[in-house]
């Protein structure tokens, strides 16, 4: 016996399609204008420029100079193999993706880690969503929106959502148990016991979700070339498409580098949070410094 | 004239609670059955079997005067924490009653629930539950905080508790930067610095190193002169439980054994288990001079005072250290209370007599 699993979806899909198409044009139209302006301003400024911002983005996050100096030379390089704009359009992309993923992903971690039903429900699904292949997704995201970016957008956001949701919830819930004992035995409320205690403990945590979202946004993006995204992806299916090595490469390059630059920068946010709580104490501790010190009592 | 009318309600409410003869806290046969989690195998099971849990506190009732220190001793799985975790609900009561101050602190709604536990009792952790991302004065300013008092205010309440505990010239530190006796201080003075009148510690100093451990048990002593709290205090250490409790109850399977004195534990044990115990204690550091001292003849010292230039002590001085004064060849020294107040004497054959193990006295 055959059961017609593939059909009852595309029935499924069908019915979405002619009942909701107000909502997915809307959408479409919302997340198209977005990709727009983000778009608009990464091409519009000058490479250079823009070149200057990112590397002085890598150098206060991640306070090393060899990074810096590889980003700027390695965008120096895209400009060069005249991938820019296909770059600042797949950032573009990419940067709205993660936007989204991050606002669904993160509160829905948090959700699940303060209610075990929830997560009960919601970590079977994120496993359908990030063991599915990723091609699987284009198809009905195609029938949703029409060609172009914002299939790919949001095939990238289904994608790209897991780790969001997975390493929240596993930074709150690996909290030491005593200190939600001592928040609680000091008669706080749940939230804020949430805001005060549980968030910037599971910060790290979190920080190594968007890392993670932002790699598989990226590693979508190329694929999402296939449905006419444009921007790199669209680079490197022409470069498949055409038996063309040299435009593949270059196209392949210049994703590499835009991961690269991603990972490393976004890695050394994950301290930031202990790198502004240090700056805050060391000034606390010099004010402390100024005054004379009280003595100890015993 | 109604703000007065308040402040003479509130005194005689105070007078209340300070009366002695009320206790502060009240428990009645308070009980605690664990569920197992309801996993599915479980489920299979009859019913019978499957509702039947572990019973980890059981029958168990106690009263804690106020001012106290109260411990509660048992070895671990005795339910000596899960007791304390009742006393501010971290832990559902399964059955019996909790009393503080007169309030039943079961029929308590959450938000009522939240203000007993930031304003009447709070705690004091084993493992310290410091929180790692905020510095020693915003750790013991949490409390304030919770309660919603400005920043300014409960910063400089928190650093005055720290103070208290001795690190006020450390308020800006971070929890690891600190030993383990230090985290311990910074616990305790996020207790004190709420003004709460009962303190759970729950082996507060069980993971500290002994010399450590008898340093901060001073402190206690020292602050508890000052501050007067009342205190349950759990411990698996019986000399700790002497040397701080002014009453002990011994816990062993989830039932109370027996609930006395020191010395009422010393003189008297129960049964065999709290003897066992007992045998292990160094009396010489447990057994103060306030504990064995004859008290002074109501009548009067007789005329031409026989004490004049006798050595006075305090009625918490341990008998070891009474030994050396004996030694000297003293024959009695003369006890006072706090207030410097005398109280009796003790000789040196009650000094021995105290230190004898039970048994040897009645042979004599």
């Amino acid at each position: 016996m055959r059961l017609d699993i593939g059909g009852w979806f595309e029935s499924v899909i069908d019915w979405m399609l002619v009942n909701f198409a107000w909502f997915f044009d809307g959408a479409a139209w919302l997340v198209n204008q977005i990709v727009g302006g983000v778009e608009y301003v990464l091409i519009g400024l000058h490479p250079f420029l823009l070149i200057a911002v990112l590397a002085a983005a890598a150098a206060a996050l991640t306070r090393s100079l060899g990074l810096t100096l590889f980003s700027a030379v390695a965008f120096l390089l895209i400009v060069s193999m005249g991938l820019w704009v296909e770059s600042m359009s797949t950032l573009a992309v990419v940067l709205v993706s993660v936007l989204f993923s991050l606002a669904i992903g993160i509160p829905l971690g948090i959700w699940a880690a303060l209610n075990s039903s929830v997560s009960a429900v919601v970590r079977p699904i994120l496993d359908l969503m990030q063991a599915m292949p990723v091609f699987v997704y284009l198809i009905p995201a195609v029938f949703f929106f029409g060609v172009g970016r914002v299939p790919g957008i949001a095939a990238t956001i289904v994608f790209s959502i897991p780790p969001a949701v997975r390493l929240t919830e596993l930074g709150i819930r690996k909290l030491d148990a005593e200190l939600l004992e001592a928040a609680m035995a000091f008669g706080a409320k749940k939230s804020l016991i949430l805001k005060d205690v549980q968030l910037p403990l599971a910060f790290s945590s979190i920080m190594a979700g968007v890392n993670q979202v932002i790699m598989l946004a990226l590693s979508m993006v190329v694929v999402a070339g296939l449905v006419g995204a444009g921007g790199l992806g669209g680079v490197v299916v022409q470069g498949v498409a055409q038996l063309d090595t040299a435009r593949g490469f270059e196209g392949g390059l210049a994703v590499v580098i835009l991961a690269v630059y991603l990972d490393r920068v976004t890695s050394g946010a994950r301290s930031l949070g202990d790198v502004l709580r240090n700056r805050r104490i060391r000034k606390e501790q010099r004010a402390a410094a100024g005054t004379p010190a009280v003595a100890a009592v015993s | 004239m109604n703000a007065s009318h308040l402040q003479a309600l509130t005194t005689d409410h105070r007078e209340e609670a300070m009366n002695p003869e009320v206790p502060f806290i009240q428990v009645e046969h308070l009980t605690k059955v664990f569920h197992p989690a309801k996993s599915r195998p479980l489920r299979l099971l009859p019913k019978k079997a499957a509702n039947q849990g572990f019973v980890a506190v059981d029958d168990v009732s106690f009263q804690v005067q106020q001012g106290q220190i109260f411990v509660i001793m048992g070895l671990s799985g005795s339910g000596k924490s899960t007791i304390i975790r009742m006393l501010n609900r971290l832990i559902d009561v399964s059955d019996g009653s909790i009393t503080v101050d007169g309030k039943d602190v079961r029929a308590l709604a959450p938000a009522g629930l939240r203000a007993y536990r930031n304003q009447t009792i709070n705690m004091v952790f084993q493992h310290f539950g410091l929180f790692p991302h905020k510095s020693l004065v915003h750790n013991v300013a949490f409390g304030l905080k919770v309660r919603g008092v400005d920043r300014e205010t409960r910063e400089a309440k928190a650093a005055e508790a720290l103070a208290l505990v001795g690190l006020g010239d450390r308020i800006h530190a971070m929890p690891d930067q600190l030993s383990g006796g230090m985290k311990q201080r910074v616990g305790l003075a996020r207790a004190l610095a709420t003004d709460a009148e009962i303190l759970l510690m729950d082996e507060p100093f069980s993971a500290l190193d002994p010399l450590i451990r008898k340093d901060m048990q001073e402190l206690l002593i020292k602050l508890q002169r000052n501050f007067k709290k009342t205190i349950v205090f759990v411990t698996h250490d019986l000399n700790e439980a002497m040397y701080l409790g002014d009453r002990i109850m011994v816990m062993k399977q989830g039932k109370s054994i027996q609930c006395g004195t020191a010395m009422d534990l010393l003189e008297a044990p129960a049964d065999p288990y709290i003897e066992e115990f007992v045998a292990e204690v160094d009396r010489s550091k447990v057994v103060t001079a306030g504990m064995i001292v004859r008290p002074l003849d109501p009548s009067g010292a007789p005329p031409g005072d026989p004490d004049a230039g006798a050595v006075r002590v305090s009625d918490a001085t341990v008998l070891n250290e009474l030994l050396p004064i004996f030694a000297a060849g003293t024959e009695r020294v003369e006890v006072v209370d706090q207030q410097g107040a005398s109280v009796g004497h003790v000789t040196a054959e009650e000094v021995f007599t105290a230190l004898s193990p039970k048994g040897y006295s009645n042979a004599s």
